[in-house]
């Protein structure tokens, strides 16, 4: 015992300190350039952010902070938080002075005339119209030729969102990671495997052997490439949310579209493979008075539709929540430090604090919320596959 | 509430992308992952089943060979017993049949010692008829002669005789 508490001490000192420096530096930022810039809450948020390496630092927009710190030179942290949430046209890497260095990302409508595709960086963060279109609070709108927004307009906005931009990125870092692994199996067959493929078969053999094989019984097999699929993409997306500056800093499996298209999957999949048991206990609950089923068939078609949307919304939720938190911690500095130098300063350090613990517990959300989901969506498979054998003693 | 309005961008890329990674990796990652995972468990099953096996028959040949031991243990000490039997009829038969003979050969000497003594008594009996019989002459010659010289004579003869 007594070697590993002198351990964690010896690294404990320096952290700190090193923690109350970067928080002084970044206020000895804010403070000389407060009263010159209505901007510069902004700026020392990005440094303090990225320098803390906290969840989500980069994630704001910069052309929204000029917004939001054009208001009345205060951090609104609700809406600097909720912009972090949501997605955006662009993505917002750093900010280095004045200058927002952001990739401008492909922006897509499809509307009567066909089908439009242009760099975001058209829109000049909200200044400029184009084609006819504009970014209203980072949204697309249809502007008529005046230059007020026309809201009969009918289209599609298809953009290569943040969001979308970022799932290509984890699903090709996926879909590589797995493909490396599985050619490392197809290399030494029959071998003990190593390294990276160790770890996969581990989690592998756990989503068989603890998820597949107990929830859905024999007919397991079917379903394991699917289970294998969303919880790794799941875990994937979850761990590249934490990340906070570029490859992450998104919030994909905290958006509910990505939830429900995940949801979506694992409710088709049910209903395609439900038997005749699965559907009867719908339509014909069995041991039930027929003058019932005028009452239980509705209830049992809400428990069927409930399903998915319980697994899109808990993933959602618990993902999203755990952005907020990190960042409502993170913005406890700036709402401080707007009061006061010296009181950010101090809130500052608990506020790291609490964002590194946060940070660990969410290391743990990522998987728990990939496993819950996978295996949810196993038990509901295991539901549409099970064979009733003891129905008739209903 | 922008926050629970699903994007309908989104919702198309995400549905084509995860389609599309769940196509690739279900073909080109699991299956290889999953059948080499089952493979290597089945081949560590069955390497295990025939260590099993091989001990079952490692004991069982243990116990074969631990009877056959004791069998040619067994048959050796028969047939030792046996020869020793063999050996000891052997040796009493050799003594009974030179018992035998011994006593056969002193019978034979007695009888031949027997048939000579008899046949030396005849001798001496023929001999000793001879010699009365010659004396009895010699004394009927003289008796012939003269009184006087008759009994001189047989006196002299008998002097002259002499049993030997």
């Amino acid at each position: 015992m007594q070697p590993n508490k002198r351990k964690i001490s010896k690294y404990l000192i320096p952290v700190f300190l090193l923690l109350i420096c970067v928080a002084y530096t970044s206020y000895s930022v804010l403070g000389q350039e407060h009263h010159a810039e209505v901007d510069t809450n902004s700026l020392a948020a990005e440094s303090a952010h990225a320098q803390l390496e906290n969840h989500g630092a980069t994630a704001h927009d910069a052309n929204k902070h000029e917004v939001v710190g054009a208001e009345n030179g205060k951090l609104d942290a609700g809406k600097l938080i909720m912009e972090h949430i949501a997605d955006a046209h662009d993505w917002h890497i750093a900010t280095i002075g004045h200058t927002h260095i952001s990739i401008p990302l492909p922006i897509i409508i499809k509307d009567d005339s066909g089908v439009k595709a242009f760099l975001s960086s058209k829109f000049e963060h909200g200044h400029e119209t184009y084609e006819g279109y504009r970014l209203e609070e980072g949204k697309i709108v249809a502007v008529n030729a005046d230059g007020s927004i026309n809201q009969e307009a009918s289209f599609y906005d298809l953009s290569i969102t943040k969001n979308v931009a970022s799932l290509f990125i984890s699903v090709f870092f996926l879909c590589w990671i797995m493909l490396s692994v599985a050619n490392r199996y197809n290399k030494n067959k029959g071998k003990a495997p190593k390294g990276l493929a160790n770890l996969i078969e581990t989690l592998i053999i756990f989503i068989r052997d603890e998820i597949a094989k107990p929830s859905i019984g024999p007919k397991y097999a079917k379903f394991l490439p699917y289970l294998l699929t969303i919880f790794f993409f799941i875990f994937i997306n979850n761990l590249f949310g934490l990340i906070p500056f570029f490859p992450g800093g998104a919030n994909v499996t905290g958006n509910i579209a990505v939830t429900m298209v995940l949801a979506l999957f694992t409710f088709v999949i049910t209903s395609v493979n439900g038997n005749k048991s699965y559907w009867g206990h719908i339509f014909m609950p069995p041991g039930v008075p027929k003058g019932l089923w005028i009452l239980l068939i509705p209830i049992e078609i809400i428990g069927m539709l409930n399903k998915p949307i319980v697994l899109m919304i808990r993933l959602f939720a618990n993902i999203t929540a755990g952005h907020i938190i990190i960042l409502g911690f993170l913005s406890l500095i700036f709402i401080f430090g707007a009061i006061n130098t010296s009181l950010g300063l101090g809130v500052s350090v608990l506020s790291v604090a609490f964002t590194t613990f946060m940070n660990f517990l969410e290391l743990l959300v990522a998987f728990l919320q990939a496993y819950v989901f996978t295996l949810l969506s196993a038990l509901y498979f295991g539901s549409a596959v099970e064979e009733h054998a003891h129905e008739e003693h209903h | 509430m922008e926050l629970v309005k699903p994007g309908l961008g989104l919702l198309f890329w995400m549905t084509i992308t995860f389609s599309i990674v769940l196509f690739i990796l279900s073909k080109f990652a699991w299956k290889p992952i999953l059948n080499s995972i089952r493979e290597r468990e089945e081949s560590i099953n069955n390497a295990l089943n025939s260590a099993e096996e091989a001990r079952v028959q490692m004991s069982a040949l243990k116990a074969d060979n631990e009877k056959l031991l004791n069998q040619a243990r067994a048959e050796r000490d028969l047939m030792l017993k046996e020869a020793n039997d063999i050996k000891e009829n052997i040796i009493a038969q050799a003594k009974k049949s030179a018992d035998e003979e011994g006593r056969k050969i002193i019978a034979k000497a007695n009888e031949s010692i027997e048939s000579a003594k008899i046949k030396a008594l005849n001798e001496l009996k023929t001999q000793v008829a001879v010699l009365s019989v010659d004396l009895a002459e010699k004394v009927l010659r003289k008796k012939m002669e003269d009184r006087a010289q008759q009994e001189s004579f047989v006196n002299e003869n008998l002097k002259s005789i002499t049993l030997n």
